[in-house]
């Protein structure tokens, strides 16, 4: 079924010292924390993080309900902003297919492409033999998601002993992680041009649509960036 | 409530994981050299630095109530960290949150 080889070398990429965990951990406690004070019951707070996993869409959830949006309003407003989830599990499923794979793998493991799996993924899949990708990839998910539940369970128990600043300075340690690690895998023309172009319009598009912003700032600057790394890239 | 919460998260992570099974489904035909991947890996590379800036320039939540100048000085201090430290993640990510927690905490 799974290469457990694969997959435990997969589930320990997460302990490296300048792993995303520690961003995914630290903002998920914040979740964790969030919830509480939200009014979710311990229980509620696990599925949260079990069924979504992935942060922003957490985030929006959770301001949705304070202003008492309806569901269908709750549902718009986490597609808009995990949409981007769509061009990420495009841009790493090829790279994991094998024709040897179920492809029930795939259909389940997309579940696990969040920023910080993505990021480890990409970062280390080039030392796998393509066969036990997908292997190597559920380990990855699988820790990095159960680091994101546990996290949520620490923050919503540690919830009364953090005040606002220690909150708000968990906040801050999820954007600026990967702030640093896009900068880091600046290393194309191509690239580069996606993440400057995309830095900047997606606080431009803010002003014309705050929810369609990131998808519409992401759609134009990736599409500019590919057109610019075709033409001066080689 | 009890109900209203379970279904506002069922409505949550459905609508999380339709992009992600959509994205699983598109690629099935997309092989790892076309130029369409490329493009799929320049517009998620995109989508994610316009998510991060959105968030550092346009906060929601607990952030949004750091004043401006506060978020620019730590941004602009993470990423002197990392060029300091020889493109370390750790450093700045930990400082930052030291950093903005302690400033926050006398600006109030």
């Amino acid at each position: 079924m799974i290469n457990i080889e694969y997959f435990i070398k997969g589930a320990l990429c997460s302990r490296k010292f300048d792993s995303p965990a520690i961003a995914l951990g630290a903002s998920f406690i914040a979740i964790g924390a969030l919830l509480k004070n939200l009014g979710f019951t311990i229980q509620e707070s696990i599925f949260s993080t079990v069924l979504t996993y992935a942060l922003p869409g957490s985030l929006v959830m959770a301001e949705s309900m304070l202003i008492g949006a309806s569901l269908l309003n709750i549902f718009l407003a986490v597609w808009l902003v995990n949409s981007r989830l769509y061009p990420m599990t495009v841009s790493i499923m090829p790279l994991l297919k094998h024709e040897s794979q179920p492809r029930w793998k795939y259909y389940l493991s997309c579940h696990f492409v969040a920023v910080s799996s993505w990021l480890i993924l990409k970062g280390n899949y080039e030392e796998i033999e393509k066969k036990y990708r997908i292997d190597f990839w559920i380990g990855i998910g699988t820790a990095t998601w159960l680091i994101a539940i546990f996290s949520t369970v620490l923050g919503y128990y540690a919830a009364d002993f953090l005040n606002k600043d220690m909150i708000i300075g968990l906040t801050i340690v999820n954007p600026i992680y990967f702030m640093c690690a896009m900068i880091g895998v600046m290393k194309t023309i191509q690239l580069s041009s996606a993440i400057i172009l995309g830095v900047i319009l997606g606080p431009i598009f803010y002003f014309i649509s705050p929810e369609w912003s990131v998808l519409i700032g992401g759609v134009t600057a990736g599409t500019l960036a590919y057109l610019i790394g075709e033409k001066y890239g080689n | 409530m009890a109900i209203n919460i379970i279904l506002i998260i069922l409505v949550t992570s459905f609508a999380t994981y339709i992009s992600r099974f959509l994205g699983a489904l598109t690629s099935e035909k997309i092989g790892e050299t076309s130029k369409i991947y490329k493009w799929f890996n320049c517009v998620a590379y995109s989508t994610l630095a316009a998510l991060i800036s959105r968030i550092l320039i346009f906060p929601s939540g607990d952030l949004s109530d750091v004043h401006y100048s506060l978020r620019i000085i730590v941004i602009l201090l993470s990423i002197l960290i990392f060029y300091v430290t020889k493109r370390n993640l750790v450093y700045p990510t930990v400082l930052s949150a030291i950093i903005l927690a302690g400033l926050n905490g006398f600006a109030v």
